[in-house]
């Protein structure tokens, strides 16, 4: 992670603008909180003491780098070289824990005592505990009451970390609600509570801040390809977008480098036409969710639409206003991918490559079913996590389905 | 003039609001519910316009709102009410509610609208100042129809003198930091509010959140213009089956 004055017109705005999409629309109760991160996140960010220490947690706590691994057998299957971003390697198996070590740090330096988060799958909700395990910090993890039944192994782990996991139980019971719980227990303790957001989603400057601590996945990824490849970029990068952590991380060293085509895959759900979808830049229209205006699901009165995806990281019903940018500008392709597509994609790279994908991730891979590259293309999938979270719900999808055993 | 104007240029003191979130308990219960509140006495009304996602609401202006939803309440409609109601009450009404609704609806369309049926001021906690000077202030100000800020107890003196500046109708002095509804009762909001009234400020100022009875509202009354009842209220008519009773017992138990 470097300060450069990368200010391309991809990176946010004074006023925490990207384009047309971001800013904070925060009630006045958060104001002071959020004006206290605006003013000192970069200076603690870029200080020597944090990078020392952000540096040194990554290599020996989280084992990055992560690998850039060539996948023969996949890249055989497609007939185009595919390299996977192995961010499912990282300690608690998903690229979330980038983000929590960084804020964590952020959070000591601000003297904060209390640290509280929302989860969709859980593995936000567990690299957040984990890290207030490691800085011996009050952890409450907000998370909606159905994502708590499927994404229990999760739940356990945070539990067991000695997080206190709250069950969100309004609208959609899912991420978006845990969401407005994390914020309003932000406003009901102001002063010693920092709020660890877990994507490139909510108020200024928490998508910029975000995207700045998972921009270690593009960073190195710069590195290895130019061992492998002798040269520092893709044809492509393929993330899946929830809120779009990984796909920022994946993306932000490359957005000025119009060489590099930057695939976002959201969720289609059971298709984006059945009303049960989570693909938001398909079905939405611009508008203002978690106190940033992006493009959202809603109806036309202007109320946030439940969203569906089978897997719970990508069950949101907005996307991070970077990504809104970069669908608007289009500097991004978007594209999205169902849950029978994504749960196919999963099986397909456990057994060519024997590595059990996240659901969530398994929407990135499903993509190369969609798109041919050339022979000489150079695709990078960051594999954003692991998929033992996800073992019930695969394991139900090959017990009904004879194809796939 | 602007109704909410007259009122606080007659009456410093002891000015009672309530909240009401429109299309609650049943679709058609707005007009029902404002009525009786003015009838009862109170000075001005809230009506809040229902959203999915209230972020700054705790769980008893929630569940109105997914209930005014499911009732079938949206902005426009509540509008279309407005000029019923508008027919029926002299008192100042106040529409409080989300920035997404109000965006979808169009901004200028909205405060063309607000200005024809008698809406008198509005009050979106999710927009912020600086966004309103730059964005909508011209539009509201061309409509007349004030914008009310909030300030809490986290707030700066530079802020609130900041805020100051910019107010007209009044500003809205958050008791505790919370989410509405948090707690019954503003204890320990004391030495705030008598903070603020100290600071003299230009615009008269009205406490509202966690007042919920005679003596909150006594209590908050002394150092400030006027007191906000939301959730109180909203609980108290949630299952009520004669609303014209219910509201006036429960003002008459408030002054
Ligand atoms: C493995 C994995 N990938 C992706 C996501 C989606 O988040 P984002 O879009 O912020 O990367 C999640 C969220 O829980 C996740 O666990």
């Amino acid at each position: 992670m470097s300060q450069s004055g990368e200010q391309s017109k991809y990176s946010v705005s004074k006023r925490g603008f990207y384009g047309n999409f971001g800013g904070a629309y925060i009630p006045e109760m958060l104001y002071p909180n959020v004006k206290e991160l605006e003013d000192n996140y970069l200076r603690i960010i870029y200080s020597e003491s944090f990078q020392k220490e952000y540096k040194d947690l990554l290599k020996n706590y989280v084992g990055r780098p992560s690998p850039l691994y060539h996948a023969k057998r996949l890249s055989e299957k497609y007939g185009t070289k595919i390299y996977l971003k192995r961010e499912d390697l990282n300690h608690t198996g998903a690229h979330k824990i980038n983000n929590t070590i960084g804020q964590i740090l952020l959070a000591k330096e601000l003297g904060k005592k209390r640290i509280i988060a929302e989860t969709g799958a859980g593995q936000h909700g567990v690299a957040t505990a984990t890290v207030c395990a490691l800085m011996n910090l009050e952890c409450v993890v907000y998370m909606g009451a159905i994502d708590i039944l499927r994404q229990e192994p999760n739940v356990k782990r945070m539990l067991m970390l000695g997080a206190k996991v709250v069950a969100a139980e309004s609208g959609s019971k899912t991420l978006k609600d845990a969401t407005n719980e994390a914020i309003r227990d932000w406003i009901n303790n102001p002063v010693d509570t920092h709020y660890i957001i877990g994507s490139v989603v909510g108020p200024h400057p928490y998508p910029d801040l975000v995207a700045r601590l998972q921009s270690i996945i593009s960073e190195e990824m710069m590195e290895q390809m130019q061992e492998k490849e002798g040269r520092n970029y893709p044809d492509a990068i393929i993330a899946c977008v929830g809120g779009g952590s990984n796909a920022a991380g994946a993306f932000y060293h490359y957005l000025d480098n119009l060489k590099v085509e930057l695939i976002a895959v959201e969720a289609a759900g059971k298709g984006v036409n059945t009303g049960e979808t989570a693909a938001t830049t398909t079905v939405g229209t611009p508008g203002i969710i978690h106190a940033s205006k992006t493009i959202l699901m809603q109806t036309e009165d202007g109320q946030i639409v439940e969203p569906y995806s089978i897997s719970a990281g990508l069950d949101y019903p907005g996307i991070g206003p970077i990504h809104a940018h970069l669908f608007e500008s289009g500097r991004g392709t978007f594209a999205s991918v169902t849950d029978d597509e994504a749960v196919a994609a999963g099986f397909e790279l456990t057994r060519l490559e024997g590595i059990i994908p996240a659901l969530e991730s398994a929407h990135a891979i499903a993509y190369l079913k969609k798109r041919t590259f050339k022979k000489d293309q150079v695709v990078v999938i960051n594999l954003s996590g692991r998929g033992d979270k996800d073992l019930a719900t695969y394991i139900k999808y090959f017990d009904n389905n004879e194809s796939l055993r | 003039m602007n109704r909410l104007d007259s009122l606080f240029q007659k009456k410093k003191n002891n000015i009672l609001s309530i909240f009401t979130t429109a299309g609650y308990p049943k679709l058609n219960d707005t007009l029902p519910v404002v009525k009786a509140l003015q009838e009862a006495g109170v000075d001005f009304i809230e009506i809040g316009i229902p959203f999915s996602d209230p972020l700054a609401d705790g769980p008893v202006i929630q569940d109105s709102s997914t209930v005014a939803i499911e009732n079938g309440m949206t902005l426009k409609l509540l509008l279309s009410q407005m000029e019923d109601i508008r027919k029926e009450l002299t008192l100042p009404i106040l529409l409080m509610g989300y920035i997404n609704p109000v965006l979808q609806y169009g901004i200028e369309n909205f405060a063309k609208k607000c200005s024809e049926v008698g809406v008198d001021g509005i009050i979106i906690p999710d927009l912020p100042m600086q966004e309103y000077l730059e964005d909508y202030k011209k539009v509201f100000d061309q409509y007349n129809l004030k914008n009310i800020f909030l300030v809490t107890p986290q707030t700066s003196d530079e802020r609130i003198r900041f805020i100051d500046e910019h107010s007209n109708g009044f500003i809205y002095l958050v008791s505790s930091s919370s989410t509405t509804g948090k707690k019954t009762g503003i204890d320990g909001a004391e030495e705030y509010l008598s903070r603020i009234q100290k600071m003299n400020l230009k615009t008269p100022t009205v406490v509202g959140f966690n007042i919920s009875s005679k003596e909150s509202f006594q209590k908050a009354t002394q150092y400030a213009n006027g007191a906000i009842i939301g959730s109180a209220f909203v609980k108290a008519i949630n299952n009520n089956k004669d609303i014209a009773a219910g509201v006036k017992s429960f003002v008459g138990a408030i002054r």
